[in-house]
């Protein structure tokens, strides 16, 4: 197996992870991701030697992404919580901590634009200006889509109540 | 605080969550969330918004990957129906998986240890043994390579080739015959003009029909990388820096 090959192997984990997390759906976390591998490995040429492959792999994927979202704009990966935007309207589970559950279904009643920022921060741990390359946007819409994302989810955790929140410094 | 800096954005707020800011800058945020406790509770909830994405996304980072995956990353030895094939034959738990990816497989876990014991280990052992001969490090010395190389091909029944390894500096020193854990095994051995010596392990293991990667491991105080490419394993052995040992790995693919 070439380096290249073997290179985006050792990406496939992280792939499948934003995947699942941007598709909400397993089977289609899959077929994203290898429609996104096979894509690469036609185009390894494109890739330059010595530059961040999980960036371009990660470039790779969301283009796949888009396409398929604009081709299919009336199924979007979510079924959508119509107008229940704010994720007040999630039910909450008092003093067990945040849900994962209702997080999930949270981020699935976000804006496809939004989540994508808050997925390649939050999970991901890409740099802004990696993002903004990432989705061709200027810094500044990195910026306050991660805001707006955030501020939506924030109340989720204001919903698990006082006790349970400890100061992480 | 009596030193008083640029005001905090919001959007310092998420980079300094997001362990964005550098030093400096962090320090003066810091100091301006011990005053503001509405602000430190913002970042606090983020924080914990962030660890609680953590949570929930990456179990998915240690599921088993599908066979179809590894296979679609692959070079292009395999037709599209055979992927598809596959594809519809569904997951593949424990089969066909790369190697040390998934070590938290039982199935791979076991794989990973037949390489270990069968090409990592003495690959690094047979390395540390002829490494430092003065008088016989080979058995065939490198300016008889036509030889070498068509003696050990025949022994390991496979056709070997003495990788070129000139570009980075090494040239070969000659190789042996080894006996290995329980089977042959060749051993080409390299130099640099500084006197720095790499070997390159090649052996047949009960690995078969196992694609891999590149994969790295320290044995001792030298580095092996090491793949598996059809039944023949490889391991690159050599006493510098990783990236340095990379580049040689690289050559000797090519």
């Amino acid at each position: 197996m070439s380096t290249f090959n073997a290179l985006v192997v050792e990406q496939i984990p992280r792939l499948r992870r934003y995947a699942r997390a941007l598709t909400g759906d397993r089977e289609r976390a899959d077929d994203l991701v290898q429609d996104c591998l096979e894509r690469a490995c036609s185009r390894g040429h494109m890739w330059q030697r010595g530059t961040d492959i999980r960036a371009w792999l990660f470039t790779v994927m969301h283009n796949i992404h888009a396409n398929q979202a604009r081709r299919y704009n009336n199924g979007p990966d979510f079924i959508p919580l119509e107008d229940h935007g704010s994720a007040s309207a999630v039910s909450m589970n008092h003093g067990s901590g945040l849900e994962l559950r209702d997080l999930q279904t949270a981020i699935a009643a976000l804006p496809a634009e939004q989540r994508e920022v808050l997925l390649l921060v939050c999970v991901e741990e890409m740099k802004y200006e990696e993002v903004a390359d990432l989705l061709e946007v200027p810094a500044g819409t990195v910026m306050s889509r991660l805001h707006r994302a955030r501020e939506r989810l924030r109340v989720l955790i204001q919903g698990t109540g006082r006790p349970g929140l400890r100061r992480v410094k | 605080m009596s030193h008083r800096s640029e005001p905090v954005t919001d959007s310092e707020l998420h980079a300094y969550v997001d362990g964005q800011l550098d030093l400096p800058r962090r320090v003066e945020v810091e100091a301006y969330l011990a005053e503001h406790p509405e602000a430190q509770e913002r970042v606090d909830e983020y924080q914990m918004l962030n660890q609680a994405l953590h949570r929930l996304y990456d179990p998915a980072l240690k599921k088993p990957i599908p066979s179809a995956l590894v296979r679609a990353a692959s070079p292009r030895r395999w037709s599209g129906m055979a992927v598809r094939a596959a594809v519809a034959a569904g997951w593949m738990l424990f089969g066909g998986v790369i190697g040390g990816l998934l070590m938290y497989e039982t199935g791979v876990e076991e794989r990973a240890s037949l390489v270990a014991a069968h090409l990592v280990r003495p690959a690094a052992f047979a390395h540390t043994v002829y490494v430092p001969e003065i008088l016989h490090p080979v058995e065939v010395p490198g300016d008889q390579e036509a030889h070498l190389v068509k003696w050990l091909s025949k022994r390991l029944h496979t056709q070997l080739q003495a990788p070129n390894l000139s570009g980075l500096g090494y040239e070969l020193v000659g190789g042996r015959l080894l006996p290995s854990s329980d089977r042959m095994a060749a051993q080409f051995m390299y130099q640099d003009n500084e006197g720095s010596r790499v070997t390159l392990y090649i052996r047949r293991g009960a690995w078969e029909n196992t694609e891999t990667a590149f994969r790295y491991a320290r044995e001792g105080n030298v580095g092996v990388f090491y793949w598996i490419d059809g039944p023949m394993g490889y391991a690159l052995v050599g006493q510098l820096e990783k990236s340095r040992l990379l580049r040689l790995a690289e050559l000797v693919v090519r």
